[in-house]
């Protein structure tokens, strides 16, 4: 490509002409994102409250291993070494959190937000040099379809968790369906993370975007057309469901805890 | 930056006589829009100079509603420097001739209507940053043409029917109508900090270029194969997302998410995912 005459030397760190308060939605993305990375580190480290009648925090599930009637394969295995800090959080927790953390639109945001690069549009950045996502480590930020895979699965999981939360045990052991709050809590958890995985744009992509004559594809046409539905909410899914996926672990927490009552609706 | 020079405009001269009964007349029968137009006064603080250098000159002049940036910008041309070089041609947004910086962000000059900024503070109106600066708001947006040619031009498959035409389904076209909207005003390519604030003008197309890629690959007719030189020579790989493109593109184009992402994720089928790899082998790559 042609090489560029003389140009207009870069801005310093935060330079800008904008009178706006550009300022705000990198801060806010900051606090967010800096928040939520904190809760959920110290929810998955602490092993304990994870859980409350029929209910499992999402941070937790699928339980693999655990103390609770949640888990799949029992009691934390043997060969697990003791020195390891262990919780069943710790096992599944990576994968949504590189789901996210992969993500395009939270890609752009946490770039902004965390890194300045830029800190916003058309205003000074803090480096001279930039790779961009050509070498590592933002490179392996490419494998975002195969955190999809995983975050597909998980739907499943927590839908079935919610289909569990329906079903309450009496005090004599006996079964009864039944809605409490947190059923509802774990029910819109599944709602909102479902709304942002089906507007992933990977998925987007695989379920149709790559194909040039979807006339001839009118399955993945009529795919591709819904995650383009979702995929334009993307910002606000992913928003929504990061509130409330912390806010459903926080339920359960604080109802195990008895500091929250969860009140039955039916 | 030194502190602005300021100019003022010439304070309108009282008319005499017949003049200024007519006058008064006219404004008279057009009350309701004198109401609705009062004239204030704004400050403009516009970049002066060339590409050795300059400043911003301060020019305050009287506006009304319903004018544009670029009304502004005449008006300081006619009544307090001459010289002061603007490029434009329609005002109606579809020749992308007027970009600029106002404000600090790229916008077109004659789709800006004053209304939209604060008006007690002075205008900021500045030529883009990622191109060369010839003199004032001009800049030398040649570049964007030169690189453009080093896109993969269309290469459409054998005609349909025998008279040499082809046959498009329209659900084919929609996805890459968005992408004809484009009016090449640059300001994608101004905001587009890899070009702006890290000039990557070799190894990166920007923007623009990316969507004029994104309308080629994506074309139902096309039969060419743009995926390396994506990732090689236009450097796709450059772009984090930002979507300040996005933010600014005066024909809403949503080019980060469905022109550059999309071009991203077929980069990823080829180079960066052995399944899809796989899958590509068995079917072949042109869909």
């Amino acid at each position: 490509m042609q090489s560029l005459p003389v140009l207009a030397p870069p801005r310093r760190f935060g330079q800008t002409s904008r009178r706006d308060a550009w300022w705000v939605q990198p801060a806010i993305t900051f606090l967010i994102l800096g928040s939520f990375v904190g809760y959920a580190t110290w929810a998955a480290f602490q092993d304990a409250h994870y859980t409350y009648g029929p209910y499992l925090s999402p941070f937790y599930s699928p339980e693999l291993w655990g103390s609770s009637p949640h888990a799949w394969f029992g009691a934390k295995p043997g060969w697990i070494p003791g020195w390891l800090p262990f919780s069943p959080a710790l096992l599944i927790l990576p994968f949504p959190g590189l789901f996210r953390f992969t993500c395009y639109y939270y890609r752009g945001a946490y770039y902004k937000g965390f890194w300045a690069d830029p800190p916003s549009c058309a205003v000074g950045e803090p480096r001279k040099s930039y790779w961009g996502e050509r070498r590592f480590p933002l490179i392996l930020q490419n494998v975002h379809r195969y955190f999809l895979y995983f975050a597909l699965l998980f739907l499943l999981i927590l839908a079935s968790d919610v289909w569990k939360a329906l079903w309450f045990t009496d005090a004599a052991g006996a079964r009864h369906f039944g809605i409490g709050v947190g059923t509802l809590v774990l029910a819109a958890n599944t709602v909102l993370l479902s709304g942002y995985t089906f507007g992933c744009h990977s998925l987007r992509h695989l379920v149709g975007g790559r194909i040039d004559q979807v006339s001839k594809h009118p399955v993945q046409h009529a795919c591709y057309r819904t995650c383009s539905k979702f995929n334009r909410g993307h910002m606000r899914w992913a928003w929504a469901s990061l509130f409330m996926v912390a806010f459903a672990d926080l339920y359960v927490r604080m109802c195990s805890m008895g500091v929250w009552t969860d009140w039955r609706i039916l | 930056m030194s502190a602005p020079e300021t100019r003022t405009a010439p304070a309108p001269t009282a008319g005499g006589g017949m003049a200024a009964v007519e006058a008064g007349a006219r404004a008279a029968a057009k009350s309701d829009r004198a109401t609705s137009s009062a004239a204030k006064t704004a400050t403009f603080r516009v970049w002066r100079g060339d590409a050795a250098g300059g400043g911003l000159v301060d020019f305050t002049l009287q506006v009304s509603d319903g004018m544009v940036v670029l009304d502004a910008i005449h008006q300081i041309q006619a009544e307090q420097a001459n010289d002061l070089a603007v490029r434009w041609n329609c005002k109606a947004g579809k020749c992308g001739s007027c970009s600029a910086e106002i404000n600090g962000m790229p916008r077109l000059m004659c789709m800006t209507r004053l209304g939209e900024l604060d008006l007690s503070q002075p205008v900021t109106v500045e030529p883009m940053r990622a191109f060369p600066r010839i003199r004032d708001l001009v800049t030398d947006v040649s570049w964007n043409f030169a690189a453009k040619k080093s896109l993969k031009p269309f290469k459409p498959r054998a005609p349909d029917a025998p008279d040499g035409t082809w046959r498009m389904d329209q659900r084919d076209v929609d996805r890459v109508q968005e992408f004809r909207k484009c009016i090449e005003c640059f300001l994608c390519q101004d905001v587009c900090h890899v070009l702006r604030d890290h000039h990557k003008h070799d190894e990166f197309v920007g923007p623009r270029l990316l969507v004029q890629a994104a309308m080629l690959e994506m074309h139902p007719l096309d039969t060419e194969d743009r995926v390396d030189d994506l990732r090689r020579a236009h450097g796709i790989g450059y772009c984090n997302i930002t979507k300040c493109c996005t933010k600014v593109c005066p024909e809403g184009i949503t080019i980060t998410d469905n022109a550059i992402i999309p071009l991203k994720e077929r980069v990823v089928d080829r180079h960066f995912d052995p399944l899809a790899k796989l899958v590509q082998l068995v079917r072949g790559r042109k869909r």
